[in-house]
């Protein structure tokens, strides 16, 4: 049984995507691709990943997730906007994940990431990720935290933080969930599934208008 | 003392920091995950130049984006030469026409750093 906190306002394309991975994981002998590839069209999928977030692997997504932006979007504004807020996600998830044991979650089951574009006009970057379960409160704090500033306080929280804040020997500097809600400008939409004591299952949809 | 210069990969920026006449440049994009181990040779190279800087200093920067750990690490290099500050000293910060992104991030600079940064449009 999951425990769930939840943020929601839409997350029907995301609640699609776990579903399918739960799918795929019970019944891929059976696996319908004919279904699954209309259901990822249907809901404007522009690319899905799941599997190892490793250094030059998350380098491959992000290069194809560029290529593909190149096709789907014209106006290099927008296109530069989404670049950077997904590579923006990565690098957090990235930089995150080295605090759960890869002894704990096998490796091949790691992240999911998604881009998608919406009929409604936003492109849409999905990710899923393990945390721990203790830093859960944290980060929903964080988040909820980003969610209620209006965008001139995160642009003078955002400065704040470039002025004074210190860097984290990763390069972290506690900007890039600031960064992604100041460059979506909308609110960060999330929900954490407590597993059990010591993993979580945490997905982040980010909005940005496509014009 | 020794120029420093990186070509640009597409995860890092082209680095190219000439001290004999004080031009510098960082042109690209900057999304290396780790990004303090990137910038520590330039940090270290500025560390020297400071202490006998050109006369004048232009640094001019043209990036496409950069991640956030990059822009700590901006902060860091514009630090050192606030060093300098009573220099002759002055950074060009490009953007394009319609990016109102890269605009805002000058202006982010703009805000804290104790230097003289000049925003400069690229036409398009």
């Amino acid at each position: 049984m999951y425990n769930c906190v939840k943020n929601t306002t839409d997350n029907t394309l995301l609640s699609t995507s776990i579903r399918l991975s739960v799918l795929v994981k019970k019944t891929s002998i059976t696996l319908d691709v004919h279904q699954y590839y209309q259901q990822m069209q249907s809901n404007g999928i522009i690319m899905a990943y799941k599997g190892a977030a490793s250094g030059d692997l998350l380098n491959s997504i992000i290069a194809i997730a560029q290529t593909k932006l190149n096709e789907v979007e014209q106006k290099s504004v927008i296109r530069r906007r989404v670049f950077t807020i997904l590579v923006e996600i990565l690098q957090n998830i990235q930089n995150h994940f080295d605090y759960i044991s890869a002894e704990e979650i096998r490796e091949d089951v790691a992240i999911m990431f998604i881009m998608a574009k919406t009929e409604d006009g936003y492109y849409k970057l999905i990710s899923g990720n393990y945390v721990a379960t203790e830093d859960v409160p944290s980060l929903k704090k964080r988040i909820d935290y980003v969610n209620a500033l209006s965008a001139d306080d995160l642009k003078a929280m955002y400065r704040d933080r470039l002025d004074n804040g210190q860097i984290s020997p990763k390069g972290g500097a506690g900007l890039g969930i600031i960064e992604i809600a100041r460059k979506s400008s909308n609110k960060l939409d999330y929900e954490f599934r407590i597993i059990n004591d010591k993993f979580s299952f945490f997905s982040l949809t980010v909005k940005v208008a496509a014009s | 003392m020794e120029n420093f210069y990186l070509e640009e990969t597409s995860k890092t920026p082209k680095l190219s920091f000439n001290a004999q006449i004080g031009k510098f440049l960082m042109q690209g994009r900057s999304i290396p995950e780790n990004s303090i181990e990137f910038y520590k040779p330039l940090f270290e190279w500025l560390d020297n130049y400071v202490k006998s800087p050109n006369g004048k200093t232009v640094f001019d920067i043209r990036l496409e984006y950069f991640n956030t750990s990059s822009s700590k690490c901006l902060v860091e290099i514009f630090r050192r030469l606030e060093l300098i500050k009573n220099k002759d000293i002055v950074i060009n910060w490009f953007y394009e026409e319609d990016d109102e992104d890269m605009q805002e991030s000058g202006e982010d600079f703009k805000e804290i750093i104790d230097i003289p940064i000049v925003m400069n449009v690229i036409e398009n």
